[in-house]
């Protein structure tokens, strides 16, 4: 018989999404989109040490719209990539394995992420 | 290399629609996947009218009902009919369970049915496990000891080591876990999966085992146990209520304890 001729169940076009699952994903592209991030910080670096021409074009840069946007976009990744961490490690230890630890670790990882990134912000900003 | 699209053989077409007869009130629709290598065709979502009050409770009396009354083509695996064998696992409306204890009521709309994901079909509902089973056999599962057979007695064991069996023992390895694993998805050549692992687990920690390092040595593998990610589609859709991601954590631990 034929076996190769077999076809291969759908599996992504029809499985229904988690937050566990989603988080999971998305921990993995923020971690891939650090390493740009990290790029990002370089620049603010190197530009510093050039002097205050090339530290100007970087400020122009940045503090763009698209610029914040950008930067906005690295510091979620950053505190998702963190919080989320922090909880594969708590997994690592064995902790957090029942269906409400699961849902508590989602409740936390999301609250996390938006509650650091405000502050960040809002620090950044000078209103705190 | 993962490959997240549907190869062009299998990719799905609409199929036929089988309409309720007579004066039916409480009609519910069942999409279920269909494919048989005869046809020579894709596989395609054949739609059956049910009659629900004609009907009993769970899923696996739709699909019981449908092939003795509509459509005796549609092909599926099934035997206690309560949750003992596991033969009946599928993906129903989007999780994979076991269809004779998931209640219709439960889902919301139509009842979409699958086969287990990412599986070859071998024919409508009923998935290739040989590749599953190979890997269950491949950690052993059965007693290994060094020490000479007690005579006249059982090799026994406390309350408290009976007990770490327990969440374990439970499992009836319907692959439900192994084929809701993303991680399994892309890399079941080499990955053993959660069901497997989860095994492989109740056998490490059984008191009575002799082979806890040798099994360790097996299991120490970028790909055989370490591609779980934590990503728990398996924790959150065993049908059992078994924790497969937590036992796989087990393991991860004992692999660093025995490091010292």
């Amino acid at each position: 018989m034929a076996i190769t001729k077999r076809p291969t169940a759908p599996h992504l076009q029809i499985y229904k999404w988690g937050i566990h699952m989603l988080l999971s994903i998305t921990h993995r592209v923020m971690g891939v989109s650090l390493t740009g991030g990290a790029l990002l910080l370089l620049w603010w670096l190197v530009a510093l040490s050039l002097g205050p021409d090339e530290y100007a074009s970087f400020q122009l840069c940045m503090g763009s719209a698209l610029g914040k946007l950008i930067l906005f976009g690295f510091t979620a990744a950053q505190a998702l990539h963190l919080c989320n961490g922090i909880r594969f490690l708590t997994w690592d230890m064995g902790r957090g394995f029942s269906p409400e630890g699961i849902m508590r670790g989602n409740i936390l990882v999301i609250t996390g992420t938006i509650v650091i990134t405000a502050l960040v912000w809002l620090i950044g900003y000078g209103l705190i | 290399m993962a490959e997240f699209r549907l190869p062009a053989n299998s990719t799905i077409k609409k199929g036929k629609y089988f309409k309720v007869e007579g004066g039916a009130k409480n009609i519910r629709k069942f999409n279920i996947y269909r494919w048989n290598e005869e046809s020579g065709e894709n596989p395609s979502i054949d739609t059956y009218e049910v009659d629900m009050d004609k009907c009993g409770p769970m899923v696996l009396d739709g699909l019981i009902k449908i092939k003795d009354e509509i459509d005796p083509t549609l092909t599926f695996r099934r035997s206690c009919r309560e949750g003992v064998c596991g033969s009946c696992a599928m993906n129903i409306a989007g999780t994979n369970t076991l269809a004779c204890t998931k209640a219709s009521g439960d889902i919301k709309g139509d009842i979409n049915i699958y086969p287990l994901p990412h599986m070859k079909v071998v024919k409508d509902l009923v998935p290739d496990l040989t590749n599953f089973y190979a890997q269950y056999a491949s950690i052993k599962p059965w007693m290994q000891t060094v020490s000479p057979t007690p005579s006249g007695v059982e090799r026994l064991q406390s309350p408290e080591d009976r007990a770490k069996l327990d969440g374990l023992y439970e499992c009836v390895l319907c692959a439900s876990c192994s084929t809701s694993c993303p991680s399994y998805w892309w890399n079941s050549d080499k990955y053993l999966g959660p069901a497997v692992l989860l095994q492989a687990y109740r056998w490490l920690i059984d008191s009575r085992d002799e082979a806890t390092g040798e099994r360790l040595d097996d299991l120490e593998d970028p790909f055989r146990l370490y591609r779980c990610h934590t990503i728990m589609n398996c924790t959150s859709t065993c049908p059992k209520g078994l924790n497969p991601a937590k036992a796989i954590a087990e393991i991860k631990r004992m692999m660093v304890e025995r490091q010292g």
